[in-house]
């Protein structure tokens, strides 16, 4: 019935416009924008989901009291994706097809950008995907504002290996696509580095593992060969919590073997009483405690708008913030929101990000981002320790992996191509 | 190099330069100073002034790098002076002396990194060698073993002819005989009789001490080390076993709170209630608002909160177990399907209920102090957490078997489940004994939400985790048979832990799966199976 209702009214809109462009009165459909948000809100991802879910309403409202975008309100479309991969790729398609949402903004986890990329291909949309993930990937329709490895796990292995002297590496994370493919481009690129296999251990745990006794004091064991270790992990969401605990319990501490954390954030660590994990260390592109004037205006505004000055702010959702901009950035540039148009307007466009530096959204349809590795607070903020010089480019294909390393991606005329061989100079050739 | 033995040589000179006095006072003058510099120093600059200040080796400097290691260094950038702040008192980071700063105060931490850090305590470690508390000696004793320097020996020397306390002794005896190992200044005998020191002294690091000095050490001295590392391996093997006993028993522990509840439910009353985790989940909400009213209110009781929580939680979630039997259940009682979707369909909305109330972020339960931390017993490493979960659960059991053996209500909840209508007619008042009995089920399941605080997430899923686990045991255990439950879980926590190792987490957890299924095509009735009549209902 809605979908009756929703179609016809386009076609009379459609009609209208074409024939009385100048008398009838626009219907209301045809003043607003759409935005869809495709986020978790109930399940195991709705933790760290649902607050990008009102990141983009709070964005979307921001824009709408600056004066929208191309002269129209936005109007955002909000639907559950329940941590349910294949309904992810379901609503993605309802989404787009019968709330003929222009561009989505969603997705946590590499499962469910997977099950939602085919749908974006086919029907010629866009997605905008804010979070680090394993790379060896790029797509037309996406645009990947989070880190790709080299913007997060080689740079943080670089400052253990330099600033801490670390020879021995735990690498643990939870059984999935982003920890497996990154623990492979960490693994080569630890064994290019010198390192000796029997001096990396890989462990891999279920989703929500709660029960950390083993794991921990096997890597207590581990560090105890006389070489300084450190644990290298990507172990995702609510499994977090239990494994910090019990690293505090058995005394592990941070200025003997460090962990270093690609999904720890300041909300993962606000359910945390954090005095016994300072000093342990995660990398990301963005912390709240960065002091700059646009993170503390973004900081104040966010607060605001959500009513508690005890919300925190994570590098997600400044990947919404930089993904957001750039996608009204090249809406006005294009003057439409046809996908088409956009995809060719979006690259090489810059904004600010909120950290002091400019993001620029890369012909591989990554962004350029600074590093930064910070230390664990006692009150659950982070304290950076190093920080890159330069902006990195995100490089959608490893230079580690021997079978991606001759890969690259360009969305720009002449190439055109997410997996461009430079070697035999012919797209797709390999396996993806 | 140079500079970090002549800052040790300063260290040692330490005694001698407090005997003059006018050495002393000279060096006194640049300390606040010193100090104060610390507010707007990078952390490079940081670095170089607490080698500055260590080189003073003025005990007066060791107040404020415990501070700045501890954190509670402050720089107020209105008044740009660096004092020390614990809770709300304020104190001059040098003379200890209370401080009042104007109301326009505007304090910033003081932020060190890891590798500060170490410098702090190898910096603190000289000067607290000699402190009156043992707790500090023997952190002094571990900073000397972590980070050996041959110019520590007269040093050590001399702490070890002071001490009194036998477990700092035997540490600062590691630490010198670590020391000796090490440096190849020593002579072999001397290395030589340093490693069954270390081997017996040096606990728990011995291993990777040994492991690290057999890379370097000459060829002589690696026989030695080496049968020293075979002892340790072999003692440290049977040990492990023992450890992965211990953790498997903890593990089942765990389990059997979380299952325990719904071996009433489901094993005594034949409700498949899906509901079961929320009611943990719900327990585990309880602690963290019993938790927040007492830190705003009684901050003092705040390491009993879990203790206070216990009743609370046990009376709400049974409350709530009551009103979801009178309400939804007692009216599909002998329809398992629809019992299991309307139960499903309740951890569905209590779930989303407490989502909306509490938002999807993990809430914090901040552990009591004597819950935190581990003790050594023998070799194994327990840590208190744990090991207070295991003794709760056992008293759990015991009270839960005392109540359905030993009290009215028990008869009467053997009695109806035995054979309803019989109870009945006897003059029970069965419906009565549903509600309670289903209430009693959801209690214990809250009071399981309270241990779970100190070990997993308080987030609105904490419930679905333990579900399948919980009747997994069930069912393994034998449904309807408390002891069951008991073996059951205790077997599960022990397999997994005894898998875990060889199989990794994930596969040890399907391994485990397919075992249970193989063991229930084999005994459909689980470990300890009912006989009588009434299994034949």
């Amino acid at each position: 019935m809605i979908r009756f209702s929703a179609k016809s009214a386009l076609l009379a809109a459609a009609f209208a416009g074409s024939a009385f462009l100048p008398m009838t009165p626009v219907l209301a459909q045809d003043d607003t924008i759409k935005v869809g948000i495709l986020h978790s809100l109930s399940g195991t991802m709705a933790i760290s989901e649902t607050t990008l879910k009102d990141t983009m309403l709070f964005l979307i409202e921001k824009q709408n009291a600056a004066g929208g975008v191309l002269g129209k309100q936005i109007e955002p479309v909000v639907v559950d994706i329940a941590s349910d991969w294949p309904l992810a790729a379901e609503l993605a398609r309802q989404l787009v097809e019968v709330d003929n949402v222009d561009a989505v903004f969603g997705c946590w986890t590499s499962v469910c950008r997977k099950s939602v990329l085919p749908v974006f291909e086919e029907l010629n949309s866009l997605l905008f995907y804010p979070v680090q993930y394993e790379g060896e990937e790029s797509q037309r329709n996406v645009f990947y504002t989070g880190a790709s490895p080299n913007q997060q796990a080689i740079p943080a292995v670089d400052y253990l290996m330099e600033e801490e002297g670390v020879e021995r590496w735990v690498l643990a994370g939870t059984d999935y696509v982003y920890p497996q493919t990154t623990n492979k481009i960490l693994e080569q690129y630890l064994l290019d580095a010198g390192v000796a296999p029997e001096d990396i251990m890989i462990n891999y745990t279920p989703f929500g593992h709660s029960d950390w006794q083993t794991i921990v004091s096997d890597i207590k064991a581990f560090g105890s060969a006389g070489k300084k270790t450190a644990v290298v992990s990507t172990i995702n969401g609510d499994a977090n919590v239990p494994f910090y605990r019990e690293l505090g319990n058995q005394g592990i501490k941070a200025e003997d073997i460090p962990v270093v954390a690609f999904s720890v954030g300041e909300e993962e660590l606000s359910g945390f009483d954090t005095t016994p994990l300072v000093g342990h260390l995660a990398a990301w592109n963005y912390f709240m405690s960065v002091d700059t004037p646009e993170n503390e205006a973004f900081i104040a505004d966010w607060q605001a708008y959500i009513g508690s000055t005890d919300r925190v702010t994570n590098d997600p959702m400044e990947a919404h913030y930089i993904g957001f901009n750039l996608w009204v950035k090249a809406v006005e540039a294009a003057g439409t929101t046809d996908a088409d148009a956009v995809i060719d307007a979006i690259v090489g466009l810059e904004t600010p990000n909120l950290t002091g530096g400019t993001a620029t959204m890369l012909p591989n349809h990554h962004i350029t981002k600074p590093v930064l590795i910070g230390e664990i607070q006692d009150d659950g903020q982070f304290f950076v320790v190093w920080e890159t010089e330069d902006l990195v480019p995100g490089d959608a294909w490893s230079d580690f992996l021997p079978e991606s390393a001759m890969l690259e991606a360009d969305w720009t005329a002449p190439i055109n191509c997410g997996n461009y061989n430079t070697q035999t100079q012919t797209c797709g050739a390999a396996a993806q | 190099m140079l500079t970090l033995r002549a800052i040790r040589l300063v260290l040692l000179a330490l005694p001698f330069l407090l005997t003059s006095i006018d050495a002393a006072r000279a060096q006194e003058t640049d300390i606040p100073a010193l100090v104060q510099s610390m507010g707007e120093a990078s952390l490079r600059e940081l670095g170089q002034i607490v080698s500055d200040l260590a080189s003073t080796g003025d005990p007066a400097v060791v107040p404020a790098l415990q501070a700045l290691a501890d954190g509670n260094l402050y720089l107020d950038e209105a008044s740009s002076a660096v004092v020390i702040q614990r809770g709300s008192a304020l104190s001059d980071p040098v003379s200890g002396d209370a401080v009042a700063l104007g109301a326009d105060a505007d304090l910033s931490r003081i932020r060190v990194n890891n590798s500060l850090r170490r410098d702090i305590a190898t910096a603190l470690a000289g000067m607290t060698l000699m402190s009156d508390n043992p707790a500090t000696r023997l952190a002094a004793a571990n900073g000397f073993m972590a980070r050996p320097d041959p110019a520590n020996i007269p040093l050590l020397d001399e702490a070890i002819a002071a001490e009194t306390n036998a477990n700092v002794l035997r540490l600062m005896q590691a630490a010198r005989a670590v020391t000796i190992l090490g440096d190849d200044e020593f002579d072999l005998a001397d290395r030589q009789a340093a490693i069954p020191v270390i081997a017996s002294n040096a606990g728990r690091s011995a291993i990777t001490i040994l492991t690290g000095a057999l890379s370097t050490a000459p060829d002589d001295l690696k026989p030695a080390i080496q049968s020293a590392l075979a002892g340790l391996e072999q003692e440290r093997a049977v040990w492990g076993a023992l450890q992965n006993v211990w953790f498997g028993i903890s593990l089942g522990s765990v389990l059997l709170l979380a299952a325990i509840g719904l071996a009433i439910t489901f094993g005594v009353m034949g409700v498949i209630n899906m509901a079961h985790g929320e009611m943990v989940m719900l327990g585990a909400y309880t602690t963290f608002i019993v938790q927040l009213i007492i830190r705003q209110n009684f901050p003092f009781l705040l390491d009993y909160s879990l203790l206070i929580a216990l009743p609370a939680a046990f009376f709400l979630t049974g409350a709530i177990g009551v009103g979801i039997e009178r309400g939804v259940i007692r009216w599909l009682y002998g329809r398992p399907l629809e019992t299991l979707l309307a139960t499903w369909g309740i951890s569905l909305i209590l779930q989303q209920s407490v989502r909306s109330i509490f938002g999807p972020t993990n809430q914090m339960v901040i552990a009591p102090t004597w819950m935190s931390g581990s003790f050594e017993f023998y070799g194994l490493s327990i840590t208190y957490g744990r090991f207070w979960i295991v003794i709760f659960a056992a008293i759990v059991f015991a009270l839960l078997l005392l109540v359905l053996n030993r009290t009215a209500l028990g008869l009467q909840m053997r009695a109806v489940t035995q054979n309803r209508r019989m109870a009945s007619s006897m003059g029970i008042r069965t419906p009565f004994v549903d509600a309670m009995t289903f209430g009693l089920g959801s209690g214990i399941a809250g009071l399981a939400g309270v241990a779970l605080t100190q070990i997993d997430n308080i987030s609105p899923n904490l419930g679905q985790n333990y579900i399948i686990d919980s009747f997994m045991v069930v069912v393994f255990g034998g449904v309807g048979n408390l002891w069951g439950t008991l073996v059951g879980a205790l077997t599960l926590g022990v397999a997994n832990k005894f898998l875990e190792p060889y199989a990794g987490a994930v596969l040890g957890k399907i391994l485990i799966l397919v075992l249970i299924i193989l063991f229930i095509q084999r005994r459909p009735r689980g470990l300890f199976a009912l006989k009588g009549r009434a299994v034949e209902q």
